[in-house]
């Protein structure tokens, strides 16, 4: 049997009892990813050699009784954005394609003190931008349901990796919906976090100001698990928050009774694929019949979430990916003369078509005579849909909506389209733009056996409404006998 | 006849602050270290490092703005200001354009007749300095020492009050005083802790607009300010006078030619895409804070001025000598809390030791001695130990050497005569070597013992205490 098909609290409860040991765990892990990487390229890095090592130090460590966690021993990858100290760090860019970070990642360390095996480095779009997977450097993930299409993006790697059981959970990064929208196409769970949650630092960032990290895994209990172990208070990032009700884990209440769920009219519009709708429509069934109170309301100003996403965004990208010149660290053009080609031939060379046009935008809305024009009133526009959310949570507890207006897209259709592409973000950015948590849950599959995904977001600090939600949800998909994540490829 | 013109001048001071470690991480300010010693993620750049800003750093750019009459921005934010340089380790700085520390404040420079003007303060704003770049022409290539990358900085932004290249070094010394005080920087100009960009115009006397102004740069040392304005109001006054226009432009002065020349005009001038960076949320300064930084404001020189005056009882003019450097002021007041002679003390730092740092060219904060053995040379000569000839001798070889002043006397046998029977010997010895002062004395020319005396004081080379010899020699004439 692959150990890899268990949940990762069934997987880890089984370690500590001693039932199976962590260098089986990694060994199956390892016999999957053999298997099945050549057809989905889930990684653009596998280190079988740490892992194995790794697994020998934690198994050491459980049986001297210094590693309790309920995760301790599990095998587990991380997105190619999240530093890990001596493994490549590549961000799916040719720009740091033999990068090797000199420290780790907050949330890493926080999941290694836990006892985490770390497997490898999830293949993304480079540096976080797309909304596919397929502008990765390295080649674009296919979806494990059927490999004509994509996976998602931009944390298409980790959510494919995890739906294919080539691990059992896995760190992912959100900041238009990259935990999300791939999480919906790959029919797994992810959560964003309420911005400030999970530390940023050694996230290689994309948009600073709404950049969060976050797990994707089988289940919702998984999610909250990994949750609770990476989120806390880090000095080493000024937007790190000490906050309240981090205790994910005891949300895992199969009970609505009385909880006011609102589900925004305004995406049930054209666009939206009508399996999609339906899957909505039947959550919201389900929850009423746990109890739960759901209305539809009006949601304002979402027409302008997009832009204004894409705006901040691209601004944020352009300064932030600034430092990849060529100079200390990352690909370096091969024959130049002066500084000033340098630069120009690095960066040409180093970035891709995307990337290239996001970074050109950025400093396009920074610009003297657009500042005010672009970058201000996205500004302003992103305050008047933080208002907007404020209104609404004064209503409800948590909402309900898509993740995405269709299933997992074909491979090499979207690309050329990239303002279509933009707007399939278009259920996902408000929770960025706000710093709200959102997370995704699979909800079935359409008619070609492609998994559709829903959305929770809750209100500031109330990750725990929005988990026990999710988890209602679950529990009842579960009792109907509907699969929530691919048991076999 | 030839019109009249008039200079305008602003300066933008950057000031590098002592705190101990970096604005945006905790790696050390220290100087000199091994290139790239002091240096981390954060302060090179590496992908995902975020700065966590030093609060030291607020602490210091608000007394400074306190200090200057300023009015302290309560919630501040920092802003990324976009630039490609290799010393920039991020291809960004890390600055205040939207919402610096301090606005609207004033100083007060002495003006030629005695009085005082005030030259407004347009803002003070926090930023982070770059690291050093090293052109290798041998190996052909540069190389990057980041040491000094996230130091912080403040620049100091004056408003354009200034009137002449001397008052622009009066208020130039006048800031450099104050943050000395404040101990919040050394502001070493040759060293590059203080540097100074001089915005400069000229307009004809009484028009109430401004010129087009230029910017210099590359300014380090009070002499090349001085030099380098008095270059670019003659250049800027015959263009206009050969009917041209001044081109608005940054200049470069060089120092050893005398003369500045263009880096980049205004329409090359960079966008630099400023914005607020995410990474650093915005920080309020409350009214408590203000107050506990009030709290530890030092004493100022004009305050310190009064006290010496009044404290000490010294002259006005020797109060001004010595607060006009903060390590004299501080020298003086600690060799004061041991020995209780103000006004000696004074007389040895004004006198001795202020001809032997400028004799070898030391500036006061590099006094070699310790205030402890300049006490204890006061105390020996105010009890007549030791003459005033002989403590000068001494003081030379304390400057070189911090000897223990009692010690050293001791060990060379320098303590004045004070037995009366080997005095009594050389009396002797010189009264009969010169008899004709002896009779002059003796007719009433009472002058003549001041001869005997010094005859008395050579013999002894200088060790005798010259006033028992004097009252020896006067009881001896007597009988």
């Amino acid at each position: 049997m692959n150990l890899m098909k268990l949940s990762a609290l069934e997987l880890g409860k089984k370690i500590q009892s001693g039932e199976v040991s962590v260098m089986e765990a990694v060994c199956d892990a390892m016999e999957a990813i053999n298997a099945k990487e050549e057809a989905l390229h889930c990684f653009i890095t596998v280190d079988e050699a740490y892992a194995k090592k790794r697994a020998e130090q934690v198994q050491n460590s459980i049986k001297n009784g210094e590693l309790k966690s309920l995760l301790a021993g599990v095998p587990m990858a991380v997105k190619d954005n999240l530093c890990t100290k001596g493994m490549r760090t590549t961000c799916g860019s040719k720009m740091l394609e033999h990068f090797i970070p000199s420290y780790t990642a907050e949330a890493v360390q926080k999941l290694e003190q836990a006892g985490a095996v770390l497997l490898g480095k999830t293949n993304m779009d480079e540096f976080a931008m797309g909304s596919t997977s397929e502008t990765s450097y390295f080649g674009g993930t296919k979806n494990p349901w059927n490999q004509n299409h994509v996976a998602g993006g931009s944390s298409g790697g980790s959510c494919a990796a995890v739906a294919a059981n080539e691990c059992c959970y896995a760190l992912g990064s959100d900041t238009g919906g990259s935990i999300r929208l791939p999480g919906a196409f790959c029919g797994v769970t992810g959560i964003k976090p309420t911005y400030g949650t999970v530390s940023r630092y050694g996230l290689v960032a994309y948009a600073s100001s709404m950049d969060q990290v976050g797990p994707v895994a089988k289940d919702v209990s998984d999610c909250a698990a990994v949750l609770e172990i990476i989120s806390s208070f880090d000095k080493k990032d000024s937007t790190s928050i000490q906050r309240p009700a981090l205790d994910f884990t005891s949300a895992l209440i199969d009970n609505v009774e009385g909880m006011k769920i609102g589900i925004p009219i305004s995406c049930f519009d054209s666009e939206l694929d009508s399996e999609v709708h339906n899957a909505v429509l039947t959550a919201a069934e389900r929850l009423k019949e746990r109890g739960a109170i759901v209305r539809e309301f009006d949601l304002g100003l979402m027409d302008y979430a997009v832009p204004a996403y894409y705006m901040i965004a691209c601004a944020e990208a352009g300064s932030n990916l600034a430092r990849f010149d060529g100079v200390k660290y990352g690909y370096r053009t091969e024959a130049y003369e002066g500084l000033h080609q340098m630069y120009k031939k690095s960066r040409s060379e180093g970035f891709g078509t995307e990337v290239k046009r996001r970074l050109l935008l950025g400093a396009f809305v920074l610009s003297e005579g657009y500042y005010e024009d672009y970058y201000l009133k996205a500004l302003r526009t992103k305050a008047c849909i933080q208002n907007e959310f404020k209104r609404v949570f004064s209503q409800f507890d948590v909402l309900l909506s898509p993740a995405s207006f269709s299933v997992a897209p074909k491979a090499d259709s979207s690309l050329d389209n990239p303002l279509k592409m933009y707007q399939s973000d278009q259920y996902t950015v408000s929770a960025n733009l706000t710093g709200l948590p959102a997370m995704c849950l699979p909800a079935g599959t359409n008619q070609n056996g492609l998994p559709i995904g829903l959305q929770l977001i809750g209100n500031r600090f109330e990750e725990k409404k929005m988990i026990r939600t999710a988890y209602t949800l679950e529990q009842a998909m579960r009792r109907k006998g509907e699969k929530n994540h691919v048991k076999t490829v | 006849m030839s019109k009249q013109y008039e200079t305008v001048i602003g300066l933008e001071v950057h000031v590098e602050l002592s705190t101990k470690t970096k604005i945006f991480c905790g790696c050390s300010t220290a100087f000199g270290a091994k290139p790239n010693a002091n240096t981390c993620p954060v302060c090179t750049g590496m992908p995902g490092a975020l700065p966590v800003l030093n609060k030291k750093v607020v602490e210091y750019a608000v007394a400074v703005g306190l200090a200057a009459d300023c009015e302290i921005t309560r919630d501040i934010r920092f802003d990324r200001k976009n630039y490609f340089y290799p010393d920039n380790p991020q291809n960004y700085q890390i600055s205040q354009l939207y919402f610096p520390v301090c606005r609207n404040g004033k100083i007060a420079i002495p003006t030629k007749d005695g009085g005082e003007k005030w030259i407004r303060i347009h803002e003070i704003h926090m930023e982070e300095d770059a690291g050093k770049l090293k052109h290798e022409e041998k190996e052909n290539r540069s190389v990057i020492d980041f040491n000094r990358s996230g130091v912080p900085l403040i620049e100091i932004v004056s408003e354009p009050d200034l009137r002449s290249g001397e008052e622009a070094v009066e208020y130039l010394n006048k800031l450099r005083l104050m943050i000395q005080y404040l101990g919040v920087s050394d502001c070493k100009l040759q060293e590059g802790s203080m540097r100074a960009d001089v915005n400069l115009s000229v307009r004809e006397a009484g028009s109430v607009s401004y010129g087009v102004r230029t910017e210099m740069k590359n300014l380090n040392s009070m002499k090349a300010i001085l030099r380098a304005v008095e270059h670019e109001k003659n250049r800027q006054i015959q263009l206009l006078a050969e009917g041209k226009n001044v081109i608005q432009e940054t200049r470069r002065w060089d120092d050893g030619r005398g003369c500045s020349y263009p880096m980049r005009s205004k329409e090359d001038a960079k966008d630099y895409r400023y914005f607020p960076d995410p990474d650093l949320v915005s920080v309020h300064i409350s009214e408590e804070w203000i107050l506990e930084i009030k709290k530890r404001q030092p004493e100022f020189r004009s305050e310190k001025i009064k006290r010496y005056q009044t404290e000490f009882g010294l002259p006005r003019y020797d109060a001004e000598v010595l607060t006009g450097d903060k390590a004299l002021a501080d020298f003086f007041e600690k060799t004061v809390q041991l020995c209780s002679r103000p006004k000696k003390v004074s007389n040895w730092l004004m006198g001795e030791t202020m001809r032997l740092l400028n004799e070898k060219a030391m500036e006061p904060n590099d006094i070699p001695f310790s205030p402890k053995h300049l006490a204890k040379l006061i105390e020996l000569t105010e009890s007549g130990a030791i003459g005033t000839t002989l403590a000068k001798e001494v003081f030379e070889v304390l400057f070189a050497q911090n000897i223990d002043p009692e010690r050293y006397i001791e060990e060379q046998g320098l303590k004045t005569v004070e037995d009366t029977q080997e005095l009594n010997h050389i009396i002797e010895q010189v009264v009969k070597k010169y008899p004709k002062s002896v009779e002059d004395y003796k007719n009433g020319r009472k002058k003549a013992i001041g001869f005997l005396i010094g005859q008395i004081m050579k013999a002894t080379q200088g060790r005798a205490n010259p006033t028992l010899a004097k009252e020896m020699l006067e009881k001896r004439f007597v009988q």
